[in-house]
This record gives C-alpha cells, structure tokens and sequence, in this order.
C-alpha cells in the first residue's frame, strides 16, 4: 500500500495493516522467555529484564518458568554434555512457534570452555538457533539487540508461501531427537539434520 | 510421575566400568512407618527437583522422597555445569587461568581472583605493594556488598516477593558494576588481579564516586532492613528453619556466614590475616540458632561491616607502584612445589592449591569451593522439613553453580 | 602451631607402628606435608582431632592427584676402573618411580585457630589396587570431595557412605582428571585452530575436503 495514502489515512484515525502485519506484530510484541539460565550469562539475562535496562518495554516482560508457556529460550551460560538431553526435552515440550537465542560464546560454540571433556561445543549441534550473540558475557544491551533482531526476524515471516516458517509447514519437525549418555560422550555427539561443520577455507599452513 | 517406593536395597554395583562393590544407585533405604496392625502406612513420593525449577540456583538437582510434605531422603545431584576448569589450567599457564576463575564463583569475580593471585603469590614468593594491597581490599569488599545484596533479593524471590527486593537489590548492583567497569573494563568478568599486584591503577575521579557510593549504602541498608527484617512473613518462614547445629556445621567443612550464623567464630580474614585485613576495624557478627533467618540476618550486619572497611581503606589508601618489582610476566615459571592460599569470599572459604613442577603450566590446579563443601549438609537441615522450606534453606546456603561444578 | 616434625613424633608416640614420612615442599609456601600408610590413615587422622593441643577439627580441602610413572636420571659419580687405573666416572643411571595416586587433606582448626596440617595418602598402584581408606567418618567435610577424586581420578576409598560418581553422569566410564585420559573427538569446527587443537582439527580435515 502507498505509504502516502496509509499516513494520510492515519491522520483521519483509519489505521491500515495487513493481516500478516498484523499476526506477526501480535507475536513479535509478545514474546515469552523461558525462565533458563544456565551460567553466567544468565546473571546478565536478569539484569536485563531488572530496573536498568528493563527488557520488560519490549513485551519480554514475564519469564515463564514452565515450557509449555514460553515461546523463547534463551539459552545463556555454558551447555554441558550432562545437562544437553534436559535442554532439548526442555525445547521439544514449548509449543510451535518458539525460537532460540544462543546468547554468549558458551552456547555459541562452547566458548572459553571448549576443551573441556564435558562442554558441549554449542547448543545449535542440537537444536536450531535463531540468534546468536558473542560476548563473555554479552552485555544487557547485546540481548536487548538479540531480542530486536529476533523481533525484525518474525515481522519479515510470511503466512503463505514456500518461505513460511517452520510452524506453519506441517512436514518440518518440531522436536528433536534427545542425545543419551553414552559411555565416554553423548550418543549421537551431534544431530546430523541440524548441524553440519560448516566448511572453512584455509590458506596452505 | 509417583512412584511407590518401598524399600530401595542397598547400592547394588550394576553397570560395567565401575569397580565392583560401588554404588551406582543412591541409597535410599528407608524405614518405613508402620501402623498398629503392622501394614504400611501411606506411599512415599520421590520426586526431582530439578535442574531446570524456578527456584534453584542454577542448574542443580535434588532427589527428594516425600512422606506428605516432609522430606525423608534427599540426594543432591551435581555435575551439570561441570566445565573443567582444573583439567584446562593444567594445560595453559598460571596467568591464562585467571580470567576462568572469573568464572568459577561468576558474581563475585574479584574475590576469585584475589584467591588464586594469593596462592600464586605463596606460591612463588612474590609480596604485592601496599597499594595495591588497598585495591584489593576495596574491590573485594564492594564484591561482598553486592554478592550479600543480591542474595537476599533471591532469598526472598524464593519465599514468593516476587521480584520486589531483587529490583532493589539489582539497582545498588549496577552503580556498583559501573565501578569496577570504570576501574577493570568489564562488569562481571573482571581479571583484574596479578601475581605481584593489580593490573591497572584507578582511573581519574573513580575515588571520589566510589566514596559517593559506599556513603550512600547504610541508606540503601536502612531501606532494605525496613521492607524486610521485622517483616512477619520472613519472619515466620525463616525462624526455625534450616537449622545447623555447630559442631555439625566445623565437623562438615562449612565456612562463611552459614558457619557463623551457627554461632563459630571463624572469619578468615581475622585468622589467617591475609592481606592487609589486620589494619581495618570491623567486627564478626555471629549468629545464636542458626535458622535461615539467622543467616539472613549475619549477612545483612556483614554488609554494614564490609561498609565500615570501605571507609577505612579509602581514607588511607596510599600512593605508590601497583605491581611487585620482582614480579615477572612473561616465562613465568615457580620453582617446584605446592602451595595452599585461601580468602573468605563471601560465600566462605575460597581456596586453591597449587602444585608447580617448574615448568609454565601447573601440574595440579585445585579449587577448593565455598558452595560445594557448605552443600554436605543440605539433607541433615531439611530432613523433616516441608518442601517449601527446602527452596529457602537452599536459598540460604547461596550457592552458585559454577563454583559447586567447576 | 608446633612444627611437623614434633607433630610426627607425638603422633608415632601414641600410635606407634604408624609409617610416617615428613615430605619437603621447596616452594616459599613452607607447608611440608605427612604421608600417612593406608592402614593406619584413619587412627592417625582420630588422634590428629581429638588431640587437646592441636584439636583439628576441620578438614578444609581434599585433593586428587595423579603421578603416572616417570623415570628420572640421576648423575651419580661411580668408582671404575679404566685402562687398568681406578678412576671416579660420572655414570646417568636411571631411576624408575611407579605410579601412583595420591589423596591430600588440608586440616585446619577452627576451635585453636591453627593450622595447617597436611596429611598424604597414596595408593600402590594406579590400576588394580587404587584403594585408601575414607577419612569421612573422622571429618564429614570429606564426603563429597571423596565421591569427586573417585569420579575424577578413580581412588576408590573403603568405608565411605556413599561412593557413586558425583560430577559426570553415572554410565560415564573414564577418570577424566587423569593424566593418561583421552577426550572424546568433536573437534570438527576450528576457525582458528593452534598447537594441539590443530592436532585434532587435522583428523576431520580429510573429510571436510570431500565435502
């Protein structure tokens, strides 16, 4: 619609949107973090949401403690090879539509404590991440940027078409397979559906 | 999911890879009750708490059985953030381990640091200067302002305040947090410790405001007591609570207000007299039942003590070099041998124990942490309590996870 | 606080038969330690907190440790006799230590306000016979450290409550602290890799071209 015509319109007090506009205006503002934190990037997750810098305003406002209520995680701190089943049962109970941010280099890739012989190496082997943010930890502004761009993300969603999201595609999956424990790592050490190295291009060393 | 547990045998060794004769299964043999006629009375319920629960802190488990509302059994289950933080140091060198001490004990990073500087110090003979002797005594003692403020917020958030006082609390924590991203360059994750000293002096005016700062927290305080000391419903919930007899508590390795809430007088500070702790006036506040609400109330009075010291150490802080002389940065390698350095952190007796075999890196790097060791006791104080008291009495306990797992 | 060598003679003088060793630390720490024989590990740690002068009562850290079998070579000057002379030779004999692991307890005490004292165990071998005696029912402080060095580095020690894995889950089957221990592969994505992590990057490089 002429951007024109809907300021114009506006002036009379006709307020004009698409139902896709409006569906996805509805989710963005509304968004429901799970109550998660693993370490200490979660110590800069409630700061966030505390007086200062308040994720409140941008609809984040209530962590729900029980999956079942939220439609984000926010995966903040490091994900260990013992607690990595827990946070995939934890993401296959939300319902549709939910979303992951991977916040700090802990759930990135495993970040300072990737040599460890029970961190796992980034939480997105397992589940699929919508935002990532570097930092150790990320500073209550960098989540309250993540938090916009997942916002950007779900007002670019489309209701209809082959590039609808993932709920609204009745083939993708919405849960993913829980890794066991295994004898020295967990059994599969990652998922192959939603991970795969990444090629890197490296000059002659 | 109930389960109806009658009698769990033994431990019995099932799988392979564990030596024979080893438990695999907590042992959960329990008496049962039995009524007049000789059956059983009631099921008991045996439930999980954990680790993903509103009111843990952080990712930490507990198997409890239940008789009713009572606990009868509880395990505690660690391990979940377990991050290896002793086997990396063995393989980087004794700087590349500071700033993951940062991360052991996250919200109160400087005191981590100052515990493993200290026994680096033993370690290679190094003496920091006055100076910065000062700084360390005046960071370290902001860090318990907002570990204790911060902590009694999330106590009462347990018991159902629902935010209110952790708003407070969060609030003194960032004019706070201002300080030390003005003095180190981070929030949290500090680093800010050397062998031998301090690594930057303070920036122009950083004084004076954190003068501002600790003259205003008594306010703070007095704010803080009128919402929640006399207020009947903390009262009702925390007295009586949790209780730890002492010689249980010096028997169980427990250190730091959980001990001196129980009435033992151990500050480590006033013991070992590290630093320059000897030079300050400040007092010991002891606890006489060592309920919940005993240490809530210890912590409170060791915030206003940690004010006074505060006081002390800016109004005599000295000129000088930051650094030890003698204190060498690169190709850093102690003689051989062992050294065991400890501080009273504010969640008890953070110590480290070193051992050098002359090369760069430790050969043995070991965390002796404050949260894991006070946890011993976590089932003798809530046996016979009901479940909502055991959120508080783990509240009370202030634990955090990166340093019970390491 | 008396000096380590007149705790262990007071100590050999109520228990006698305990093999006690006093073990130098050439560090500037100055905390020599005592190395305790397994058998009577747990009597030596009773006297150590009912005795009146040095009341130790408090068991602040317990340690692991592992010392895998090393050989050391030592310069030793040798009588030999060389073209029909005798003469002094410098001869680089080796010395073969076995391995073993070691338990260290810190004690300090909290009623006297003294400390510490030091106490090594230290089992025979690293394999078969990684056993010592728990000092848990003497100072309760050491449970959950116990079950850690039994998880970490595979001590097993009679007579505790409790002894299960505490830190890894309970199918794990390694003693990761270990010197010898070999961490599972997930090293397929280094952007920056170095030293021994490009070590292991290099494994997964050959798949990574074929892809």
């Amino acid at each position: 619609m002429d951007e024109g015509l809907r300021s114009e319109l506006s002036k009379q007090g006709i307020f004009t949107i698409t139902l896709e506009g409006l569906y996805n205006w509805g989710r963005r503002s509304s968004v429901w973090p799970l109550n998660f934190g693993l370490a200490c990037c979660a110590i800069e997750m409630i700061s966030a949401s505390m007086a200062r810098f308040d994720l409140a305003r941008f609809g984040a406002e209530v962590f729900r403690p029980t999956p079942r209520q939220a439609d984000l995680m926010i995966v903040a701190g490091t994900v260990t090879k013992k607690m990595a089943p827990q946070v995939v049962r934890l993401y296959n109970q939300m319902p549709e539509p939910k979303y992951v941010i991977a916040m700090g280099a802990c759930a990135i890739s495993g970040g300072p404590f990737k040599q460890g012989y029970n961190v796992l190496k980034g939480i997105d082997r397992y589940l699929p991440v919508d935002v990532h943010i570097p930092g150790c930890p990320p500073r209550p502004e960098a989540l309250i940027h993540a938090l916009m761009t997942l916002q950007h993300k779900i007002d670019g969603q489309r209701l209809a078409g082959p590039d609808r999201p993932r709920h609204l595609r009745a083939e993708a999956p919405s849960e993913f397979v829980i890794p066991r424990f295994g004898a020295h790592d967990l059994e599969p050490p990652q998922h192959p559906d939603v991970w795969q190295p990444p090629a890197v291009i490296r000059g002659e060393s | 999911m109930i389960n109806t547990v009658t009698e769990h045998a033994g431990g019995a060794a099932s799988s392979a890879g564990n030596l024979p004769g080893v438990a695999t299964e907590p042992n959960f043999a329990i008496t049962p009750k039995i009524s007049g006629d000789g059956s059983r009375e009631g099921e008991l319920l045996e439930i999980s708490m954990g680790p993903h629960h509103p009111s843990t802190h952080g990712v930490f488990r507990m198997d409890v059985v239940l008789e009713g509302e009572r606990i009868v059994k509880l395990k505690p289950v660690f391990g979940y953030l377990h991050r290896n933080h002793e086997k990396i140091a063995e393989g980087i060198s004794y700087l590349g381990s500071m700033p993951y001490t940062d991360r052991l004990d996250y919200f109160c990073s400087l005191t981590n640091n100052w515990a493993y500087a200290l026994s680096v110090e033993k370690l290679a003979g190094l003496q920091p200067p006055e100076r910065a002797e000062y700084l360390r005594v005046i960071t370290a003692e902001l860090t318990r302002l907002i570990n204790h403020t911060c902590l009694i917020g999330f106590l009462v958030q347990d018991m159902g305040a629902l935010g209110t006082p952790l708003m407070y609390a969060f609030r003194e924590r960032e004019k706070i947090l201002d300080l030390f991203e003005a003095l180190t360059g981070a929030r949290m994750m500090c680093n800010y410790m050397r062998f031998g000293g301090c690594r930057v002096d303070l920036p122009p005016g950083w004084l004076e405001q954190a003068r501002r700062v600790v003259d205003n927290y008594p306010r703070f305080l007095d704010e803080y007591e009128s919402l929640l000391t006399e207020n009947e419903i903390l009262v009702a919930r925390t007295q009586g609570v949790g209780v730890l007899p002492a010689r249980l508590a010096i028997n169980a390795g427990v250190t730091g207000p959980m001990l001196r809430a129980s009435g033992v007088d151990y500050d480590i500070r006033k013991v070992d007299r590290y630093g320059i702790y000897d030079r300050f006036d400040f007092r010991v506040p002891l606890g006489a039942h060592g309920d919940v609400y005993d240490r809530y109330m210890v912590r409170v009075l060791e915030m206003r003590e940690s004010v006074k010291i505060l006081q002390q150490a800016i109004r005599g802080l000295p000129d000088g070099p930051i650094m030890d002389a003698k204190a060498k940065l690169r190709n850093f390698r102690p003689k051989a041998g062992e050294a065991y350095g400890r501080i009273e952190c504010p969640k008890g007796e953070l110590g480290f124990y070193l051992i050098s075999d002359g090369s760069p890196n430790p050969y043995r790097y070991r965390v002796r942490p404050p949260s894991f060791i006070n946890l011993t006791i976590l089932e003798d104080m809530c046996l016979g309590q009901k479940v909502a008291d055991v959120v508080i009495i783990l509240g009370s306990v202030d634990i955090v996870l990166g340093e019970v797992d390491r | 606080m008396e000096t380590l060598e007149q705790i262990k003679a007071r100590i050999e003088a109520a228990l006698p038969g305990a093999g006690l060793r006093l073990i130098p630390n050439d560090s500037p720490a100055n905390q020599p330690s005592l190395l305790v024989d397994n058998a009577h590990a747990v009597a030596v740690a009773s006297f150590l907190r009912e005795d009146a002068q040095l009341q130790l009562d408090y068991a602040s850290n317990v340690t692991g440790i592992d010392w895998p079998e090393s050989v050391r070579k030592e310069k030793v000057k040798v009588k030999k006799v060389i073209d029909g002379v005798e003469k002094e030779v410098e001869e680089l004999i080796e010395k073969k230590r076995p391995g073993f692991l070691e338990a260290v307890y810190h004690l300090y005490s909290m009623t006297l306000k003294q400390g510490p004292v030091i106490l090594r165990l230290r089992t025979e071998n690293r394999s078969d016979k990684a056993h010592l005696p728990s000092l848990t029912a003497v100072w309760r402080g050491a449970e959950l450290q116990e079950r850690e060095i039994y998880d970490l580095f595979g001590i097993v020690f009679d007579q505790h409550p409790d002894l299960r894995r505490i830190l890894m889950w309970d199918g794990f089957q390694d003693h990761p602290m270990r010197k010898d221990y070999v961490e599972p592969d997930d090293y397929e994505y280094e952007p920056t890799p170095h030293d021994k992590v490009l070590e292991k990057a290099k494994r997964h490089y050959a798949s990574e071209a074929n892809r």
